[in-house]
């Protein structure tokens, strides 16, 4: 009989407390991710999920934001927009506080509208120069806009007086957009484009291009693409024995184009983020700590090494977290904090968004590095 | 300008001579079957791959791995019979056809998922300083290309003209059933045809890898060359699908050369729609007419 009775009240204690527990913990804020985890763009979405859980993990570990916990809620878009749309529909019907992502251009312009009509604040991380231009109200985005990348190449050629220009771009979306922002500013810079070319994003022998621009002789080459192309064209290039500068993109900017590339890729010039040569910058440099905690994290996380894509993402986050600790987690306050974002040292560049300016980078987001020894040097 | 022409010529060539191997490898299961196997592209993937595996992260010595790899693609290519092809004999072509593709994409899933989504290289068999050919380069490896591209066609030839059963292979390729009625097991012949395609699409797999890279996905482009090299040569195992892939090659070269690369991959379709309207038996072969 005793020991019924304790047990009962043991029981109800235990309940009672139980319940207390409940009522403390306050809900946990839900965040939705659309990221490119398999398909073609699988490059930037896999190191981008793996980033965003990162630092929400972090996050939960020191005890959420405001004391709530976060909840990252990651949907694969495949790179369809088609799937991204799907998603995202998802995303906000379960009622999240806001989206990151997605992880490219055309995934991100299909989900816009979606996001603007249900009022969704959403942190693109791709790099379309159109994700937000012009504003749209609730899209803002982390990734740096293509035309900076251009404008720190052509900075570069005019001071070292190379104006006769070739292009090779891929045929995709990457590669249209880079075309088309290397044509568009190239008059700017009294550049002349002697060369405009593409290849396909799995051709596999680029020598035809590459000895028609051999015979127009241009003074640069510049290749806009992801791995693996701009690796063959290096080794096409070296094959060929073409001795004018060669610059990349960004698209480019990771350890594995110097592993494809190999000894070809020696003497190559690319605009990237400072994530590639944290450890190369000065004391001084603003993005400095945040980047080097990026790099050793990602790489106790994950045993690779984080580049400026997954730092999209670790951007997103870290933008999103400060607006909700500003402003609390309802999806107006995350919107308007978010535009009042002032000096942001992320990993993409030191970030000032505004109510004009959804993209809050200038093209100092961007250094030049070139292939040194197998290894990235800054170039001064 | 005769300088940039050979170039294109000798960079066509050595692509060609690729599309030329994928496409023997169509031929030769489309002729002991009558299907046309379109998972010919993943044993071209897994050779490169499984090349770059055992490379790099067994550590063997390069001959080894190759051999490894060309062993590995073989025993899938048995496999894929065996287990989808098979079971199935009754099937229609086009059932059979269906179940090819459904194969590549469970090969190229789980390459994916073994390997990941990267893609890698490995190193030239033998150097990578240009060599100077009357104003054009090619590297050492396109030599490897050439030489060994020759050579598997060379033993092809000596297998189905000089020994039994190439002989055998031959006979069911033009009647099955009088084939089988002569005592030829057809069904070991269309075992031994998905055995040697498959490890002649490794072997172009790896003697490409060091020059084109590779990863999982590799195969989906180039099995699709490789059989228009096999349609243009009018689905021939022996020298007329090489002829087509050689053609296909070097007029992609001069396309992308001459005109715009932007067409590359459109030349390769438009001549593969052409010959199929205009010359369904192939280029080089003359028409057949239908006995009733």
């Amino acid at each position: 009989m005793l020991t019924n009775k304790l047990r009962n009240l043991f029981l109800s204690a235990v309940c009672v407390l139980a319940s207390a527990a409940v009522a403390t913990a306050a809900p946990t804020i839900k965040v939705g991710a659309l990221f490119a985890v398999t398909g073609p763009a699988s490059f930037l979405g896999e190191p981008e999920r793996n980033s965003a859980q990162m630092v929400v993990n972090q996050i939960n570990a020191a005890g959420g934001i405001r004391r709530q916990k976060v909840e990252l809620i990651v949907m694969d878009t495949q790179g369809d927009a088609t799937k991204a749309v799907q998603a995202a529909t998802r995303l906000i019907k379960e009622g999240v506080v806001a989206i990151i992502g997605p992880s490219t251009t055309g995934d991100t312009m299909a989900v816009i509208p979606l996001v603007e009509r249900a009022k969704v604040p959403l942190i693109s991380c791709s790099a379309g120069a159109k994700i937000t231009e012009p504003v749209k109200p609730w899209v803002f985005k982390t990734a740096q806009n293509d035309y900076l990348a251009v404008t720190k190449i052509y900075e570069h050629l005019v001071k070292h007086k190379l104006t006769k220009v070739a292009l090779l771009t891929v045929s995709d979306s990457f590669g249209s957009s880079g075309r088309e922002q290397l044509k568009a500013l190239a008059g700017r810079y009294g550049i002349t484009l002697v060369a405009d070319d593409t290849y396909g994003p799995k051709d596999t022998d680029m020598t035809p291009q590459l000895t028609k621009i051999r015979g127009l002789h241009a003074q640069a080459l510049i290749c806009w693409g992801t791995n693996p192309g701009p690796a063959i064209i290096a080794r096409n290039a070296r094959q060929l024995g073409l001795s004018i500068p060669l610059f990349m993109s960004h698209g480019v900017s990771s350890k594995k184009f110097i592993d494809l590339a190999g000894s070809a890729s020696e003497g190559i010039i690319l605009p990237s983020g400072r994530v590639l040569v944290a450890d190369l910058l000065p004391k001084n440099d603003k993005q400095k700590k945040a980047l080097l905690a990026f790099v050793k994290e990602y790489q106790k996380n994950f045993k690779a090494e984080g580049d400026h894509f997954g730092g999209h993402a670790w951007d997103a986050m870290m933008l999103l977290k400060g607006a909700i600790e500003r402003g609390g987690a309802s999806r107006p306050a995350i919107r308007a904090q978010l535009e009042k974002t002032r000096n942001f040292a992320g990993i993409g560049g030191i970030f000032n968004y505004s109510p004009t300016d959804h993209s809050g980078l200038t093209k100092d987001a961007f250094v030049l590095v070139k292939v040194k020894g197998g290894d990235w040097t800054l170039v001064k | 300008m005769s300088e940039q022409l050979l170039q294109y010529l000798l960079s066509g060539l050595s692509t060609g001579a690729i599309y030329s191997l994928i496409g023997i490898g169509f031929a030769i299961i489309y002729n002991s079957t009558g299907i046309i196997n379109f998972a010919q592209g993943e044993f071209f993937m897994l050779g490169g791959m499984s090349t770059y595996y055992f490379l790099s992260v067994a550590h063997l010595p390069l001959p080894v791995a190759m051999l490894l790899a060309v062993l590995l693609t073989t025993a899938v290519g048995v496999l894929f019979e065996r287990l989808a092809i098979r079971p199935l004999r009754n099937a229609s072509p086009l059932i059979l056809v269906i179940i090819t593709i459904g194969g590549s994409i469970l090969i190229r899933g789980i390459a994916m998922l073994i390997w990941g989504k990267d893609t890698h290289s490995i190193p030239m068999f033998t150097g990578n300083e240009p060599l100077t050919i009357g104003g054009a380069t090619i590297l050492p490896q396109h030599l490897w290309i050439f030489g060994i591209t020759l050579l598997i066609i060379i033993i092809n030839r000596f297998y189905f003209y000089n020994t039994v059963s190439g002989k055998a292979m031959r006979a069911c390729s033009h009647n099955r059933r009088a084939a089988s009625l002569v005592g030829i097991d057809v069904k070991r012949m269309v075992l031994f045809a998905f055995a040697i395609s498959s490890a002649m699409g490794s072997v172009a797999g790896i003697i490409s890898a060091p020059l084109t890279m590779t990863s999982y996905d590799v195969g989906i482009m180039l099995g699709l060359k490789g059989f228009c090299a096999a349609i243009i040569g009018g689905m021939s195992s022996g020298i007329a699908t090489v002829f087509g892939g050689l053609l296909l090659g070097v007029l992609e070269a001069f396309g992308a050369g001459l005109i715009s690369s932007g067409y590359k991959d459109a030349i390769a379709f438009i001549i593969l729609l052409l010959i199929l309207f205009i010359r369904p038996q192939g280029l080089f072969k003359k028409a057949e007419t239908e006995r009733v």
